[in-house]
């Protein structure tokens, strides 16, 4: 096992260098620069704004100098946040967007995992129907319905929450319930599949013969099966809802990571798109070998050695 | 999707927005101003900074030699409390007032100036607003590195409280420039201190003008307080103002409407004409307020392809499109229907023969343009393409252009559109037919807009050259007689709109919603908020006061 994790780390390393090199060139392939503004600079001093950042070497120049620099974990400074650098960004928006996410991924565990027994314990009846019904909603709801609905129910109507922005710690509530809710939906649905699917298993006839009560079945033997759909879900859902988003960060005014990605593109604030794709690839690796290191645990018939 | 949130809201809010609005009673107390800013600054460094937020920020944090007056915006003393012109208009002689001081109490001096200009011209600096000090003698030669010498730059140090500016031109408009944040200065001893742009971190940071910084979170706000080295220390009444990243629009009025925000930066396109319609007829305080900005929003025509390089083509496109509707039946913000390309300022006005609706002789005279120029009914005109960049209002517009010129003209029109630095692309490499474009004035006066179509002009993006336009653009500049110098714009104006490289067709708006604890100060008497045309505002003379319901 430890041969194996140390094998899958090590793997990460050309994982992300695939990934900052094809993210390297694509974004300058795409048409603009950081510094076409409205009002056009003229020649001269678009001159002088290149060589302060060095876009006035060749390509592969730009691209190794900028490997070395990461290599040696700094990923430069930002074009568009010209005193702050691409560290210090992440540094300061990643703790944000990661409560939220926190908070929003524990929620929808919750409110996922609970609803998915609830609805697996009967199929097909009422409150089979009934939850799956409520998860289809929370799937089909966006969050940029979702957010604006609680935050004129909760903020506006009822003032129990502040409208938006991130000055007191109940600022994180509406951000995480909008956040979490598709999530919810989805881990019902996955535990709902993943516990049917289980349970009709020999093993689970099994364990009802020998007489268990039904709860205990369900706690020892059919969720242990039952839940690997959703365990191989939370990896890059829990990489994709730490890092925030776009929508809900915008939505609720808070200061995260996740508007950047988009952001940073729109604006050709080059380290800064560099910077948030390799963040996030590294985080979804290291889901990813999380999630596998829990199959192992969660079923027996997988190992690694 | 942003439609689809907008719609949402108004279903929504029209249930709760009457009833809204909290009011706070601690208003005059806490002296406290919360301003939606619209987007994060991209720097607080007044020789870099280019945008809109940037500026609302840096106005209240530095100050030059001279501040523009709110309501007329002529050049009033700041940091200098005179000056004298020399009698050709080129050599400047500004008198620092002795109590001027950095926000760490330091003095600050004319050498501060000679160091902060220096600074901005200089090439490593890579200021892109560096061209507004090429006014100043050999200011363009060091800037683009033909000379090396920053002492030959116009600006001098007299003795510690005496600034000398020598210029190329007369430049009437000087005055005005050195109200404007790239002319700001910088604190040497702070700006020298720390590697790259740390100096405008937070903590870092010493300004000038009637506010500092004390706190500025990414994304979260930007906090200033009174400044209590601020030579007019006594006429600022607040004690400290937040600004805040708005840019989610909806986000943005709900804050407002919960009391967050005492001014907003703008109002969601489709509340415009429930906010327009309440300032109407509601009685009592209202907050909406559609006030002039000096921008122009137009279509640029590439005059170095078919069609649009016949000036006759141009004029039938231009006559023939309903600006009124535009701006009432789409807009609906208040914006001005552009007949000219220049917006009225300081007391110029142009008035053009472009009719401001679709008139059947407009349409007449159109054909007949048409026809002359080869294309009768329109035949041979081909697919022409407008370009703008990917925007829910923009497509609105050229959709109502496109229905246009197809109903009057039979003319069938194409839109694409472009992501933003796309789009710049494209426009800088002059590959469209039609492109729309705006243009807001750097400085209050005509030439902030006339002298962007001078031949080879590095915002000019039309191909268009006229050796009679250059002639009096020029000559505008030589003289400091306001009436010659806008006899000079009126004749360059016209020669613009005879053969319109460009299609004007609304001058700019800013809507905003202001609370009523706001309040301006004039002559000890308090009243009420008003924006000037450059949408400045310094926050000095502005206070906070209680509202009984």
């Amino acid at each position: 096992m430890t041969k194996y994790i140390l094998k899958r780390l090590l793997s990460i390393i050309p994982v992300l260098w695939v990934v900052a090199t094809i993210t390297f060139f694509l974004m300058r392939l795409a048409p603009g620069g950081p510094f076409d503004s409205e009002k056009q600079v003229p020649e001269e001093i678009l001159h002088n704004l290149e060589a302060k950042y060095h876009m006035d070497e060749p390509l592969p120049m730009q691209y190794v100098r900028y490997l070395g620099m990461v290599a040696k974990g700094d990923l430069g400074p930002s074009f568009r946040y010209t005193s702050r650098t691409v560290n210090e960004i992440i540094a300061e928006t990643f703790p944000v967007s990661a409560i939220v996410g926190l908070l929003g991924l524990f929620y929808a565990l919750v409110i996922g995992l609970i609803s998915g027994i609830f609805a697996a314990s009967k199929p097909n009846s009422a409150r089979d129907y009934l939850s799956m019904a409520f998860s289809m909603l929370g799937i089909c709801l966006p969050s940029f319905v979702i957010g604006p609905l609680f935050m004129l129910l909760f903020a506006v109507k009822l003032e129990w929450f502040n409208v938006s922005g991130w000055a007191e710690p109940k600022d994180v509530v509406l951000p995480a319930l909008t956040l979490g809710t598709m999530y919810a939906a989805y881990f019902a649905r996955l535990t709902r599949a993943g516990i049917l699917d289980v349970i009709k298993q020999d093993y689970i006839r099994t364990a009802h013969a020998k007489g268990l009560p039904e709860w205990l079945v369900m706690v020892r033997h059919t969720l242990k099966g039952g839940l690997l759909p959703t365990v191989s879900f939370l990896g890059p859902a829990a990489a994709a809802i730490l890092t925030g988003s776009l929508v809900v960060e915008s939505i609720f005014n808070i200061p995260g990571l996740g508007r950047f990605f988009v952001q940073s593109a729109l604006n050709r604030d080059y380290t800064l798109v560099m910077g948030t794709v390799l963040f996030v690839a590294f985080l979804i690796v290291v889901m990813n070998l999380l999630v596998d290191v829990a199959y192992a645990f969660l079923n027996p018939r997988i190992s690694y050695d | 999707m942003a439609a689809a949130v907008r719609l949402l809201g108004i279903f929504l809010s029209i249930v709760w927005v009457a009833e809204a609005s909290a009011q706070s009673y601690t208003a005059s107390k806490d002296q406290t101003l919360n301003i939606g800013n619209g987007a994060e600054p991209k720097e607080l460094d007044p020789a870099l900074a280019t945008g809109t937020p940037e500026a609302h920020i840096l106005d209240n944090l530095f100050e030059g030699l001279t501040a523009l007056d709110e309501k007329t915006l002529d050049p009033i003393p700041a940091i200098a409390e005179s000056w004298t012109v020399s009698p050709d208009g080129k050599i400047y002689t500004f008198k620092i007032r002795k109590n001027a001081k950095w926000s760490d109490g330091k003095n600050l001096t004319a050498e501060d100036f000679v160091w902060s200009w220096r600074r901005a011209l200089n090439p490593m600096t890579a200021a892109e607003y560096a061209y507004q000090l090429y006014y100043i003698k050999n200011g363009e030669q060091f800037n683009k590195g033909q000379l090396k010498d920053p002492s030959l730059v116009g600006v001098k140090a007299l003795d510690p409280y005496t600034l000398q500016v020598e210029l190329v031109n007369p430049t009437p408009f000087f005055l005005k420039l050195t109200a404007f944040h790239a002319l700001n200065p910088v604190p040497p001893h702070v700006v020298s201190k720390f590697p790259g742009q740390e100096w405008t971190k937070e903590g870092n940071l010493v300004s000038n003008g009637p506010f500092k910084l004390t706190e500025w979170k990414l994304n979260r706000h930007i906090r200033l307080e009174a400044n209590p080295f601020y030579w007019d220390r006594a006429a600022v009444k607040l004690k400290d103002i937040y600004f805040y990243p708005t840019e989610n629009v909806d986000t943005e009025e709900k804050m407002f409407t919960a009391g967050k925000l005492h001014i907003t930066n703008t109002v969601p396109t489709l509340r415009t004409p429930y906010y327009a319609q309440m300032a109407k007829q509601a009685k009592g305080y209202q907050p909406y307020k559609d006030t002039p900005l000096l921008a122009s929003y137009f279509y640029r025509f590439n005059v170095k392809r078919k069609p649009t390089d016949d000036w006759r083509v141009r004029r039938a496109l231009a006559l023939t499109i309903d600006r009124k509707a535009i701006v009432e039946r789409i807009m609906h913000g208040g914006q001005i229907p552009a007949t000219t390309f220049t917006p009225p300022v300081i007391g110029y006005s142009f008035k053009g023969d472009l009719p401001d609706n679709v008139t059947p002789a407009a349409i007449a005279e159109a054909k007949k343009l048409l026809a002359e120029a080869g294309y009768p009914e329109g035949k041979g005109l081909g697919k022409i393409e407008i370009l703008y960049n990917t925007n829910e209002g923009h497509k609105k517009i050229a959709v109502a252009i496109q229905d246009m010129w197809k109903k009057n003209l039979g003319i069938d029109v194409g839109l694409f559109n472009q992501e933003w630095k796309v789009y710049l692309d494209t426009q800088r490499r002059m590959d469209f037919t039609i492109s729309r474009a705006g243009w807001v004035g750097d400085y209050p006066d005509p030439n902030t807009f006339l002298d962007l179509f001078v031949t080879n002009g590095g915002q000019n993006l039309t191909g268009w050259s006229n050796k009679d336009y250059d002639q009096y653009i020029h000559q505008a500049g030589q003289t400091l007689d306001q009436a010659k110098r806008f006899e000079n714009f009126h004749k360059a104006e016209a020669i613009l709109m005879k053969e319109l490289p460009v299609l004007p067709i609304y001058f700019y708006t800013y809507n905003r919603l202001v609370s009523e604890h706001i309040k301006m100060i004039e002559n000890g008497q308090f009243r009420e908020w008003s924006a000037n045309i450059m949408q400045r505002f310094v926050y000095k003379n502005f206070a906070m006061v209680d509202v009984r319901k």
